[in-house]
């Protein structure tokens, strides 16, 4: 088989690691600002399940970016060149947030201090509510087609990116990962939290079904091809599938549902983006699959590479979900440890 | 200012930030690894205590670590797409690598580590740090591997169709002989830099306790800091003689494979025998060598350096002007709009940058020195300038290694793949051929504002974290949270909690 065209199924599937996994994880910091309830302290108790419920997690998941990043660089140098120059200021803005969001999870539990703490709420939400949409509009302009030189240089300018589809496939990124992240909270807490979590799915399972459906109706009667279709049903029929099991109480099959729910967006996108990684705007020069990759020698030895490794990772990053499994409410969140403001303000050497 | 000036500002910001937090990280990890081992091993609670305290320290500077590292990532294909497009086919392999054999690793094990005190069986959380510790170190190898690579090209071919350059031997890249002289370097700095933070801080505190005179004070300071000031002192002993010999093996490669930037270094003119090593040289403005004077030299020093022989013929050395010409010769005298290309680098920084990352290394030196003196025979110290050298030297082989960097980097100007002069004629690139084509000069200074601000505030904060809780000590009492210890109790709060 065509290495090149095995790599753009590895992309593929990094992404899906990446926006299942940081999905659910964007989800709840998203929920941070949503679900809590009570009296101040109840709800500071409350964030802390929240940002528990992923604190051994939320890094591994971030390096299936890392990953899919540095993949498409090896296997796509012309794709990753073109995108990343092309999408300059939302990537950098992406990069901000991400930093933010990154350092307020690791150091919101160092100060024990109620304004430092409301700081790096504000630094999660818009580490997670940002991200959520702009990856959406990244990934719909890709379906959509930018507009290229015959040289591969991106042309379209920041305006371009901003057109109702992207912010339609924006709004789905966020409906969609806010969905996932209720899910998530339903499965990993207890008591009331999770009594919540769960009425906020079933809210969010309707609305996923309207925005996410509405973009992926217009992406295939726009931009796809026709065995995508099936894609989008099964989306479709997963999305009901969420709403019937979390009623249920079935949250496992429900967060199972909401992942395979993101699988068939990025199934859909990269189905719709096939034979090129960047379609051309209405029908002009594109950057195809076979255009970008790499050489079959550099190709064959990331293949071997990634077979090697990937499932190793996947091993040791379930397991890690294992080791976590418990349930957590707020009973089992200590209290604080950090230093206070007054100490961290005091100086000594 | 131009987007190429702006973007190689915003890298070497953002590069030497993102190594601040690298060398720390990479030489901590296995230290606290070792000190888990020992409570583990001996069940003696001071190493547990130990591990809790550098544990924190090492978390702070990890977060820093991850969310700067990103950034360098993405920064290639948004201010470098045309270095990205040229080097694509080599240089993503040991990225992609990176990230699926070490950043998976780190990333995963040390959520095990941090919230997996009581959930994990003690060996086998005490295996999730080691892991930690070995993929910091893998992560390095394979990131100097692609930087290697741009150092001096091997293992690769032109194809002049695509005007690429095109992996033909991965054995041959990850084999690179700068590769390997340039990781032992870069992790013996790094083992130098974590031996001096914990020799110092421990230092700090042993002094500061034995002043109190109090029985229980001074008994903390022996049982405790002691130990890790003794284990501290020896890092740095055997990473400073490593540091100094990888780095002696570098130079003489160095003179080989870009004999400019050792040149430059030495600001050394004309090729020489016997060349001096100097100590203290001035420039004038121009910055060139007309304006270059020697003040003070040890003669033949250099020459040894960079050959091995102090005088005759075998000692010669190329120097800034026989490199301009011969360069000017086998490359291009001008660049596309017929100005003439400068082979050599900036003079001033390649030679002070030099010269400040061997000087900075005299921060640990003094240290170990003070250490070894001062708890020699079991000895508990209240000598204050033993705490106040410890103090004053932990930012020392931060600042070596940081002008370690600067001289490596830019000695390599004008390229960013800089030739190799045995061998590949074509792969080569300037890096004003590198930048971006569509990223305009606007784009560069917004971003290289928003890091710069967004690093300058993170920075206060990690400093402060860091500071402050290193003042605050082991902490007092520890418990055995292991399931072996509590098998009763299963619902207990966690442990740890954010
Ligand atoms: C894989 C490639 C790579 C790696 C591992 C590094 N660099 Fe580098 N460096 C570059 C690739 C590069 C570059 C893309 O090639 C730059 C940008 C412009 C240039 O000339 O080289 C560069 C420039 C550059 C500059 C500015 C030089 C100038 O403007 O002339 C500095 C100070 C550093 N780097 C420092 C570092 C540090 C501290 C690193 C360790 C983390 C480092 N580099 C790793
Ligand atoms: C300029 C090229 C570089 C790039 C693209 C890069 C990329 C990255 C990325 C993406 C991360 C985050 C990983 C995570 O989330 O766990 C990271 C962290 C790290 N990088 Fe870099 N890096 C560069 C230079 C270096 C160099 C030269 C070294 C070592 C010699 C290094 C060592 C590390 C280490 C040890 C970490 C772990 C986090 C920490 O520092 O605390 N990096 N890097
Ligand atoms: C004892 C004398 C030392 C010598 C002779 C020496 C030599 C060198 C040389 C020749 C290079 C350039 C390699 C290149 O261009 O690829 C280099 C790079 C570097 N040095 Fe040193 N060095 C010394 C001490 C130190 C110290 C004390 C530190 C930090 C604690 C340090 C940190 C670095 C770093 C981080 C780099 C860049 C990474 C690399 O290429 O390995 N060096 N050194």
């Amino acid at each position: 088989m065509d290495l090149a065209l095995v790599w753009f199924f590895i992309i593929a599937i990094l992404w899906t690691g990446y926006l299942v996994l940081e999905g659910f994880d964007f989800g709840v910091g998203m929920l941070m600002s949503l679900l809590p309830r009570g009296d101040s302290a109840h709800r500071e108790k409350e964030r802390r399940v929240l940002v528990n419920s992923i604190g051994p997690v939320w890094d591994g998941n971030e390096v299936w970016l890392i990953t899919a990043v540095g993949a498409t660089f090896a296997a796509f140098p012309e794709w990753y060149a073109t995108l990343f120059s092309g999408f300059y200021l939302p990537l950098l803005v992406i990069l901000v947030v991400l930093i933010v969001r990154g350092v307020a999870f690791e150091y919101r539990g160092k100060i024990s201090d109620a304004g430092w703490a409301r700081r790096c709420d504000i630094a999660i939400h818009v580490g997670s509510w940002v991200p959520a949409i702009l990856w959406g509009m990244t990934f719909a302009n890709l379906v959509r087609g930018v507009e290229l030189s015959d040289t591969h240089q991106y042309l379209g300018g920041l305006a371009s990116l901003l057109n109702p589809f992207a912010l339609l496939g924006g709004a789905t990124t966020l409906v969609l990962f806010l969905l996932h992240g209720s899910v998530f909270v339903a499965l990993k807490t207890d008591g009331e939290i999770r009594a919540r979590a769960r009425r906020f799915a079933g809210v969010l399972s309707a609305a996923a079904l309207a925005v996410a459906g509405g973009w992926a109706l217009w992406a295939q009667l726009a931009f796809s091809v026709t065995w995508t279709w099936a894609v989008v049903a099964a989306a479709a029929l997963a999305l009901v599938g969420v709403a019937l099991t979390n009623r249920a109480g079935r949250e496992g099959w429900a967060f199972g549902l909401s992942a395979a729910t993101i699988i068939a967006a990025v199934v859909l996108i990269f189905g719709s983006m096939f034979p090129d990684v960047m379609p051309g705007l209405d029908g002009g020069p594109a950057l195809s699959i076979a255009e970008a990759s790499s050489t079959p020698y550099t190709l064959t030895v990331l293949t071997w590479a990634a077979v090697v490794l990937t499932p190793v990772v996947i091993l040791y990053q379930g397991w890690t979900y294992w080791v976590f499994r418990r349930r957590l409410t707020v009973d089992h969140i200590p209290a604080p440890a950090g230093l206070t403001w007054k100490k961290i303000k005091e100086s000594a050497f | 200012m131009e987007a190429l000036d702006l973007a190689r500002w915003q890298f070497g910001i953002t590069t030497v930030y993102h190594f601040i937090f690298v060398p720390l990280t990479i030489g901590l990890a296995p230290l606290v690894a070792i000190m888990q081992t020992a409570w583990v091993r001996t069940g003696n609670e001071r190493w547990l205590r130990l591990t809790k305290f550098f544990g924190k320290l090492l978390l702070i500077n990890f977060a820093l670590g991850v969310v700067t590292g990103i950034v360098q990532e993405f920064q290639f294909g948004m201010n470098w797409s045309e270095y990205s497009r040229f080097v694509g086919d080599v240089f993503g392999a040991p990225l992609a690598m990176e990230a699926l054999a070490a950043f998976f690793v780190e990333s995963t094990f040390l959520g095990l580590w941090i919230f997996g005190w009581d959930r994990l069986n003690k060996r086998v959380h005490l295996a999730c740090i080691w892991a930690v510790a070995v993929a910091v170190n893998l992560s390095a190898f394979f990131i100097l591997a692609a930087n290697s690579w741009m150092q001096h090209p091997v293992g690769a071919r032109f194809n002049p169709e695509t005007g690429r350059a095109e992996m033909e031997s991965i054995w041959a890249i990850l084999g690179n002989n700068t590769l390997w002289a340039a990781f032992p370097h870069a992790v013996a700095a790094a083992f130098l830099t974590a031996g001096t933070f914990v020799a110092g801080i421990a230092a700090w505190w042993m002094v500061r306790l034995a002043r109190t005179r109090r029985e229980e004070s001074i008994e903390l300071a022996r049982n405790v800091y002691r130990p890790a000031v003794v284990l501290g002192t020896v890092v740095m002993l055997v990473a400073g003689a490593g540091v100094a010999l990888t780095g002696d093996a570098q130079a003489k490669l160095m003179y080989e494979q870009q004999p400019g930037k050792m040149a430059s270094a030495e600001a050394l003119c004309e090729g020489e025998q016997a060349a001096s090593f100097s100590i203290l040289t001035i420039g004038d403005l121009s910055n060139s060598c007309a304006g270059v004077r020697h003040i003070l030299e040890v003669p033949g020093l250099t020459s040894y350096l960079g050959t091995g022989s102090f005088s005759g013929p075998e000692s010669y050395l190329p120097g800034v002007n026989d490199v301009q010409e011969e360069y000017s010769q086998r490359y291009s005298e001008t660049d596309d709009a017929g100005n003439p290309i400068s082979y050599t680098p900036n003079l001033a920084v390649t030679y002070w940058s030099f010269r400040l990352m061997i000087g900075f290394a005299a921060g640990s030196a003094l240290l170990a020195l003070a250490a070894l003196w001062f708890t020699r025979g079991g000895r508990v110290s209240d000598n204050p300038w033993l705490a106040r050298i410890g103090i004053a030297a932990i930012p020392t082989p931060f600042i070596a290694s940081s002008f370690g960097w600067i001289f490596t980097e830019m000695g390599r100007q004008p390229w960013v793949v800089a030739p190799n002069p045995t061998g590949i004629d074509q792969i080569r690139l300037l890096t004003m051929r590198g930048v971006s084509e569509v990223v305009s000069p606007g784009m560069v200074i917004t971003s290289m504002i928003v890091f710069t601000l967004l690093y300058g505030v993170l920075a206060v904060v990690w400093y402060r974290l860091m500071h402050r809780y290193a003042v605050e000590g082991v902490p007092a009492t520890v418990r055995d949270e292991s399931p072996e210890a509590a098998k009763d109790e299963t619902d207990r709060p966690l442990s740890f909690a954010y």
